[in-house]
């Protein structure tokens, strides 16, 4: 009965939000839409990470790497054969991708298995690592995917990066995205898989005497999230339309650690509103910028004073709210409901007492 | 290759595997003690540069009062930034304390491309470092020998100051344990306090010299030599202070020699240290002097 009623509600504020992107997506100009489309892609970003260690516990700081084949899996799946000939002026095309185009939905999957695929195997060797080790191994292997795509000139256009990607992405697509991505992760770590992660972040040592099978739970944990950050990747080309293996540096995955710890680790709530108000609030802070830097020269596409903002907002949030904006805590309707029946009950207390009071009155 | 091509590539490779050494000393006494991956060092290394550019073209300071001073600044400024961004998340998850490295570093960097401006700058060097010295048919800049024989120096210093004095000895105690140091005696936050400021120094002075080994500063010149650093500090076995410079020589050395011997892979000459850095963690997960836990700091 209970869990009809809260499907009901998921339900009803999906359609709702559905309703909302369609009013964004026809009132809102492109610069704003854009943005919202930013905020989804984050969105996905932040609560992978969140999946990976949050809940698995495992520190990767692969992100960028993964992203990056997502990304240029979806730029070379959807960039039409004359625009893939205007791009790659230096060197010819690897000729078994001139001419293929494919359709946005197959291009996400298939930007979303192939960063599952390579980030499972990544996943093989390193997760032998722990901690920190791992931390490194996983930057490591991020740093050497952006390395190669850097130098497979006729795969990729070397540094060059690739220009006219079609703009396919929109707010249904992103935060249809969004909403898959939080759907799967949340049934996920809610499932017996998902209990079997939080045990491996708790105690590794323990929850293999319990018989949990660690490689196979860290593997999946590793695999889904890559799936989703390589769907990302592939929306972020076909939003910005143009990518270079720069945007890929490590310092994206670093922003993504950022963007989870403030929303707090272990909450996928967290995730999803430290994205969308972190890549919103860096938007609202370009004005600060381009002030700042009249007579200056500041090389224009590198952030200045907003990363500094950002940065002490970030040190902020850490040394002063240590768990973040949300801790572990999530939204749910049972707490909604719990909230909104606690507030009606203090009203009608109060409208009792008053009644009381009035009753007294009379009486007197 | 003639025996003096390679030579002269060998010592090149020295003196760059020098400059990583100085600033992976750093990452590994950093980690020794707070384990933490310090990833604002590499901006340390940048200031270290900037200052010592600012004393030379600025102020007019002859380059024996601009090094040293600019080595006592970012010192300073190390010290800072342990005490404002580290110490009060010492007791809590190390995400905490990693994602406080992070906003560190973007702090820096991003200060340093609204106060310097993004335009790189051109670093003069001294006149006597740019002495072509040639012995029989081997040429070698001076600034080559000269990079290599300051870190010599400044290593032996640093290898006094941690196995013979009582602060260098207090340093090695704290990262064993650093609640029974503080027990028995030791204030450790001025302990740590050195430690950062002993890092910065050196990694200053491992910017100066990659300042005038590469002669071109920007605010982003320190994320890839931080980078490599960290990489070599992980290849001695993180922590260990001799496996930092043996990591850091190490990679100096095979970085300049692969791209040396196999230049159509030059390209690729990054991920050579990242690759050697992965199979050496798989196969000796500790580092090559990990295991042996000599002195761990």
């Amino acid at each position: 009965m209970k869990i009809k009623r809260n499907t009901i509600l998921t339900i009803g504020a999906i359609a709702v939000f559905y309703g909302l992107l369609i009013a964004a997506d026809n009132f809102l100009n492109t610069y704003w839409l854009r943005i919202l489309n930013l905020c989804a892609v984050f969105t996905i970003f932040s609560v992978t990470f969140n999946l990976i260690f949050g809940y698995t516990g495992q520190f990767s700081l692969g992100h960028a790497g993964f992203a990056a084949i997502g990304a240029y899996v979806g730029a070379l799946l959807t960039l039409s054969s004359a625009q893939k000939q205007a791009n790659f002026f230096l060197q010819p095309i690897a000729p078994f991708l001139a001419n293929l185009e494919v359709p946005f939905l197959p291009t996400l999957i298939i930007a979303g298995l192939l960063a599952a695929i390579i980030g499972s195997l990544v996943a093989w060797p390193a997760l032998r690592l722990r901690g920190d080790y791992l931390a490194i191994a996983t930057l490591g292997f991020s740093e050497i995917i952006r390395i190669f795509l850097v130098n497979l000139q006729p795969l990729t256009n070397g540094a060059m990066g690739l220009k006219g990607i079609p703009e396919y992405t929109n707010l249904y697509w992103s935060w249809g995205a969004a909403i898959v991505t939080i759907f799967v992760v949340k049934r996920l770590i809610d499932s017996s898989y998902g209990r079997a992660m939080k045990a491996i972040r708790d105690d590794e040592v323990a929850a293999e005497a319990l018989g949990v099978n660690l490689f196979k739970h860290k593997i999946m944990a590793f695999a889904v999230s890559a799936f989703f950050i390589g769907v990302a990747g592939a929306l972020f080309a076909n939003l910005i339309s143009t990518i270079d293996p720069k945007v890929f540096l490590f310092t994206l995955t670093y922003q993504i650690v950022g963007i989870t710890v403030m929303g707090g680790m272990g909450s996928i709530t967290g995730s999803a509103v430290a994205a969308s108000l972190y890549t919103i609030f860096l938007e609202l802070l370009r004005p600060i910028e381009s002030q700042f830097n009249i007579g200056s020269l500041v090389i224009p596409g590198i952030p200045g004073m907003r990363m500094v903002i950002f940065s002490l907002l970030l040190l902020f949030v850490i040394l002063f709210y240590r768990k973040g904006l949300f801790g572990q805590k999530e939204f749910s309707w049972d707490w909604l409901i719990g909230f909104l029946s606690r507030k009606n009950r203090k009203k009608s207390n109060q409208a009792l007492i008053s009644d009381e009071a009035a009753e007294k009155e009379q009486k007197s | 290759m003639t025996l003096e091509l390679f030579l002269q590539h060998l010592a090149n490779g020295i003196s760059l595997g020098s400059l990583y050494a100085l600033i992976a000393i750093g990452y590994t006494m950093v980690y020794g003690i707070l384990r933490l991956i310090n990833f604002a060092h590499g901006d340390v290394v940048m200031l270290g540069a900037y200052a010592a550019f600012y004393g030379a073209a600025l102020f007019m300071l002859p380059w024996y009062i601009a090094f040293p001073l600019a080595i006592i600044i970012t010192a300073a400024v190390g010290v800072i930034i342990e005490r404002v961004a580290y110490k009060p998340l010492r007791e809590y998850p190390r995400i905490n304390l990693f994602t406080a490295a992070v906003a560190v570093s973007f702090l820096i960097e991003n200060l340093g491309i609204v106060i310097f401006g993004g335009r790189p700058f051109a670093f003069t060097r001294p006149a006597f470092m740019d002495v072509n010295l040639s012995i029989g048919k081997t040429s070698i800049i001076s600034y080559t020998i000269i990079i290599i024989i300051t870190a010599t120096i400044l290593f032996a210093i640093l290898l006094y100051l941690v196995n013979k004095t009582k602060a260098g000895m207090a340093m090695r105690a704290l990262s064993k344990d650093i609640e029974t140091t503080g027990l028995v005696g030791v204030n450790t936050d001025r302990i740590i306090m050195f430690t950062f400021a002993l890092g910065s120094a050196l990694a200053a002075a491992g910017g100066i010299l990659w300042a005038v080994k590469f002669p071109q500063i920007n605010p982003l010149m320190g994320v890839m030599p931080g980078l490599k650093a960290f990489i070599a500090a992980v290849l001695g076995g993180i922590g260990n202070i001799p496996g930092a410079m043996i990591g850091g020589f190490l990679l100096g050395i095979t970085e300049i020699l692969i791209v040396a011997f196999l230049p159509n892979l030059s390209g690729y000459r990054d991920a050579f240290a990242f690759a050697i850095l992965i199979l050496l963690l798989l196969f000796r997960p500790n580092g090559i002097m990990g295991e042996v836990q000599a002195e761990k700091v």
